[in-house]
């Protein structure tokens, strides 16, 4: 099939960047969204204009590093997977396919479409983690975890840090990323002794790297491509009013 | 010749590592902040090293080209990782689970290096299990565990359908701690691009700014790479878009040597290509195998549909080969049997490229929920990218390139031949031998990172003080001005062809003629077309953009002008190992039932590799494997 | 209490003031149509001896200064995080569908909660200010009701800003909850479709007052 591709161009974070227009031809539909981009790409050289810059490493939808809005959603029309496991059978011939980069102040653009997710990084480094050194920790088993509070803490941990929740947020709220995060260690024995402080902390992180706040929307679980749900943002509001009102941390 | 020396300590194989590590001498706290160590790639050897090396005191700086450390290619395994525990009461041990391994990988890997990784397997999920690793568990509480392929007992844990994933964030947390107090300086985006030696010892690093293009070296008193393996050098392969193989290169071009490079691992259950336009191939997890059965049409070109064909038309391979092991055979074994169904004509799919898994009778048994439940994730994966549900109709899978067994050749103390580089993690060569069993890799990573390493650096450190290492030497100039002229040179070649379209006929060479069974004369031929594209490249290639920005076209350059140089190097050393062993199956060298058969006589060694210098051939050096404890047998898994 | 302040700054914070002042104004709602009922009555004695308690009760005058903090608050801080979530995306998106991942409700908080304000004060100024402020009115709030209702394009006015605050209330309802933490799977489906309820049964109680009093009556 023969298709319009509508690519945000931006040569680095300082220049100005506009909306370029693109014709692909012969896509398979058994291509990746992202093999169709590789295609495109090596039209371009061949043409003697530079490739477009896109995020992606391990196509198959885990590491998170792919990050297009296309067609005005997150990693595209559907829903629970990323752009590299979006197939081009999703897409009919002749369509015109927009995409930008995520949009938000947090996560500046570089080049085309490729924005700077480092403050995701930095939340976690504030808190994202339960502080045991290598070695001196007891035997695995000697922690029991009922198996329903395991398997929500994995729901929780499944977060790629894509930024998706972020990209399609109306506020660019960051709450779904920093609550799976929240909500996985506070549902197991082993965060509980900085359980207050973790929560205190990321998310005073998070807001100052500039996120919006959120209003409920709901759009960061629909287009998560783990799925993760609201009710981790409901966690972490709990944990947050309960560590301000009880933490020793004046 | 310089002469190998393992470093292996003396005495029975379950005491070396508890008298090696009381011999290592140690650096006192106080001056431990006073050593720079530079940490290369953040995957599970990677960022549990530099945590654990922060954690211990000393002053870390950390590396990958990923715009996160959370994103190194460990995320991607599926299954699990094995640790000899014994919790089911099955009868494992640590010895049963280092000769497991050192019998699957083909008897070419080092007893000492294998039982100790068994020895520290049970304080990774220890360790892990603190962090926060959401393993499965037993409704009791407890952890539970699957079994895998080349092992009789079930000693795997996992996550669901993402262990590496959650023991990466695991180790990801860890670092981030460091990096949150301040003990880990990181740089993400960020690629190493030359090592810096002062007096034959790494010192420091070259690297160059992914965003800004900006090329710079670090100096460090020891410099680490955890950079994974080279399975792209196949271009089709399970690895992420951006692993490669340049900061293994370039230290190898700077003296370290590469062992056994022509150890690659086909993984038998992977999504088959689709089409030209394929980038990379998926893998299924290999757990698939406990509920799924192989088959092929006993027919030869049998075109029908799977439904059509009755159940005493199917040729159950696996379960009739292997009776005792069934459709749970190590990889190297699984791979080359469903190639072989396929070279007879009884392949499947459109290319009659793949065989089938079918779960029909796993559903039949346990329900669609319950395999749901075990492999939704998987199943889910397969239907996004072939459009077919699998609940239904049996999966197509092929094998394709997962791992690389071989990599740089380091000592006991995981210490390359240049004296403070050390090599961890799949881009070493020393715990799988010829063939890696599942879940074995996410075990060696963590244990060269959290168990090993903070030991045997220290030993190396204390020994050369802590002097800071001079910035100002010459060296760290010549290794940034040789980087420098290298990216000049890409972009002035103007020539005709991407780089995408050399590394695409890299990996059709490589896969012809070095893939799943090679042959002396394929071997041959394919060092001819080598040496053609890599002349073909130098003139041709065309590199759009400046070096100064962010410039993938530029990156990838670089990276497949290293691929072309090592599987150079590859077929070398395929050509040399005239035996069938693992993952390395020469046709000339095989049993009678088409085994693979091993020359312990004459290749019962590591064949370790010295680059003597641009177009000049290699020179092989031998590390002889001694086998003190396990008998070599042929293996068996009928 | 530095650390009261300090914990209400934040978005967290101001999010937890907006569902408590919303949930007040809420149960605000539920009184002021238990009461406007008595408007249906054909007698205006019962709501005119209504609102003279509620005029002169010294424990209503309290809760009326409240009631008017809540509101105020209320809209401070919605202007508060609404500017800070502008900031948050200085440059939007060429083509964006977000019909595909929430509701206009949830989205148009902002757009609903002003066009209610605007009523609100319209709606102040026809009954409390006269009533209430200035005591200008010549006759008693029922037959101020009766006349104001009578008037056709005002009661189209009321009934539009019903729908505006059925609007704000189907998402806001169930928003505070979630906000509050207030989310499990036993008795989150039964809050979204209490919200539900109460988006559609008290605005549609507010607007069939006037209603019945223009065009049936």
């Amino acid at each position: 099939m023969n298709l319009t591709v509508k690519v945000w161009r931006q040569k680095n974070s300082k220049s100005e960047g506009k909306m370029v227009s693109y014709n692909v031809k012969d896509v398979s539909p058994d291509m990746s969204f992202l093999e169709m981009f590789d295609v495109l790409n090596e039209d371009l050289i061949s043409k003697g204009d530079e490739p477009i810059a896109f995020d992606h490493d391990c196509r198959e939808g885990i590491c998170g590093m792919c990050s297009m809005y296309i067609n005005g959603r997150a990693h595209g029309p559907k829903t629970g997977i990323t752009t590299c496991q979006l197939h081009m059978r999703s897409f009919k011939d002749g369509d015109t396919i927009v995409v930008e980069p995520w949009r938000a102040s947090a996560f500046p653009v570089i080049k085309d479409l490729v924005v700077d997710r480092g403050a995701f990084d930095r939340i976690i480094n504030a808190g994202g983690f339960v502080s045991v050194n290598t070695g001196g920790v007891p035997d695995a088993n000697a922690i029991p975890i009922s198996k329903i509070d395991a398997d929500a803490a994995f729901d929780a941990a499944t977060c790629i840090g894509c930024g998706a929740c972020v990209a399609s947020c109306k506020n660019a709220s960051a709450s779904l990323f920093v609550a799976a995060k929240i909500t996985q260690l506070a549902l197991l024995p082993q965060g509980q002794v900085e359980r207050a402080s973790r929560v205190e902390k990321m998310v005073a992180q998070m807001e100052a790297e500039g996120f919006g706040a959120c209003t409920n929307t709901g759009a960061c679980s629909v287009e998560c491509p783990k799925e993760i749900s609201q009710d981790t943002i409901a966690k972490m509001n709990r944990e947050y009013y309960a560590a301000k009102a009880s933490s020793k941390n004046l | 010749m310089t002469k190998l020396d393992s470093k292996i300590p003396e005495g029975p194989v379950a005491e070396k590592w508890t008298k090696h590590k009381f011999n290592l001498k140690l650096v006192n706290p106080a001056n431990k902040r006073k050593y720079d160590i530079i940490v290369v790639g953040t995957g599970l050897a990677g960022a549990s090293a530099a945590a654990t090396l922060a954690e211990l005191g000393y002053n870390v700086k950390a590396f990958c080209f990923q715009d996160s450390p959370r994103r190194a290619h460990s995320i991607a395994a599926q299954g699990g990782i094995n640790a000899a525990k014994n919790y089911q009461n099955d009868g494992d041990s640590i010895f049963r689970l280092f000769y497991d391994t050192v019998k699957g990988g083909d008897y070419r890997a080092r007893e000492g290096n294998v039982y100790r990784l068994a020895e520290v397997s049970v304080n990774i999920i220890d360790q892990c299990v603190a962090q926060g690793v959401p393993f499965a568990r037993e409704y009791g509480g407890l952890l539970d565990n699957r079994s895998f392929g080349g092992a009789q007992v079930s000693r795997t844990f996992y996550a669901r359908g993402q262990t590496g994933q959650q023991l990466l964030l695991g180790a990801y947390s860890a670092l981030s701690r460091q990096i949150g107090l301040g003990n880990v300086k990181m740089y993400s985006r960020t690629e190493m691009l030359d090592l810096v030696m002062i007096d034959g010892a790494a010192k420091g690093i070259v690297t160059r700014d992914l965003v800004t293009g900006e090329i710079t070296s670090h100096a460090g008193h020891a410099v680490l790479l955890c950079t994974g393996g080279y399975g792209n050098v196949f271009y089709l392969s399970t690895n992420a878009q951006g692993s490669n193989v340049t900061a293994a290169w370039r230290a190898h071009k700077k003296g370290a040597f590469f062992a056994n490079p022509c150890f690659t691992q086909i993984h038998p259950t992977c999504i088959p290509v689709s089409g030209d336009h394929q980038s990379k191939l998926t893998l299924m997890s290999e757990s698939l195998r406990n509920d799924g059965r192989v088959w092929v049409p006993k027919k030869v070109g049998d075109k029908r549909n799977p439904s059509e064909i009755a159940e005493d038309e199917r040729d159950y391979f696996l379960e009739r080969k292997y009776p005792s092991f069934g459709n749970l055979v190590p990889r190297d074994v699984a791979s080359r049997n469903a190639k072989e169904q396929c070279d007879a004509d009884k392949g499947v799919g459109s290319s009659g490229l793949a065989v089938y898994l079918d779960f029909a009778d796993a559903i039949k048994r346990l329900g669609e929920n319950s395999v749901r439940a075990k492999y939704g994730n998987l199943f889910d994966m397969y239907a996004q990218i072939t459009g077919e549900n699998p609940y239904k109709n049996p999966m197509r899978i092929y094998p394709a390139v997962h791992y690389t067994m071989g990599g740089l050749w380091v000592d006991y103390n995981l210490m390359t031949t240049i004296p403070g580089l050390y090599a961890l993690g799949e881009a070493n060569f020393s715990d799988h031998g010829a063939n890696r069993l599942g879940a074995s890799a996410l075990m060696q990573g963590l244990a060269d990172g959290y168990f090993v390493i903070p030991y045997t650096v220290g030993d190396y450190l204390a020994g050369i003080g802590p002097k800071a290492v001079d910035k100002n030497h010459p060296a760290f100039k010549e290794a940034e001005d040789k980087v420098k002229a290298q990216t000049k040179k890409f972009l002035s070649i103007k020539g005709t062809k991407s780089v995408t379209h050399y590394h695409r006929e890299l990996g059709r060479i490589m896969w012809d003629y070095c893939g799943m069974a090679r042959n002396a004369e394929g071997l041959t031929k394919a060092k001819g077309l080598i040496k053609e594209l890599k002349e073909d490249f130098w003139k041709n290639v065309k590199v759009l953009g400046e070096g100064e920005e962010l410039n993938q076209s530029l990156e990838k350059a670089g990276r497949v002008a290293d691929f072309i140089e090592l599987g150079a190097l590859m077929v070398e050393d395929a050509l040399n190992r005239n035996e069938s062993c693992g993952g390395h199956f020469r046709e000339e060298y095989q049993t009678e039932e088409n085994e693979a058969k091993r020359d312990d006589d004459n290749y019962a060694y590591v064949a370790a590799w010295e680059f003597k210098g641009e177009d000049k051939a290699e020179e092989l050096h031998k590390e002889n494997l001694k086998f003190e404890t396990v008998k070599l047998t042929q293996r068996s898994y009928k | 209490m530095g650390w009261l302040s300090k914990a209400l700054s934040g978005n967290l914070g101001q999010k937890l003031i907006m569902s408590l002042t919303g949930l007040f104004l809420i149960s605000f709602l539920l009184e002021h149509l238990l009461s406007n009922l008595l408007l249906l009555k054909s007698d205006g004695a019962d709501f005119n001896a209504y609102a003279e308690f509620m005029k002169t009760n010294p424990v209503i005058q309290a809760a009326e200064y409240v009631l008017f903090g809540g509101f105020i608050v209320h809209i401070i801080y919605a202007a508060i995080i609404t500017v800070k979530n502008k900031k948050a995306r200085p440059q939007g998106y060429a083509y964006n569908k977000p019909s595909e991942n929430s509701s206009w409700f949830s989205r148009n908080m902002g757009l609903s909660g002003s066009m209610v304000l605007i009523f609100l004060i319209v709606h102040l100024k026809s009954f409390f200010v006269p009533h209430k402020i200035t005591n200008t009115a010549t006759m008693t709030i029922y037959d101020d009701a009766i006349i104001t209702f009578g008037n056709v394009p005002y009661t189209l006015f009321y009934v539009a800003a019903m729908f505006l605050l059925a609007f704000h209330l189907n998402h806001g309802f169930q928003s505070a909850f979630q906000t509050l933490g207030l989310r499990h799977p036993k008795y989150t489906p039964f809050i979204k479709k209490l919200g539900t309820a109460f988006a559609i049964l008290v605005p549609a109680g507010f607007a069939a007052i006037p209603l019945y009093i223009c065009f049936i009556r």
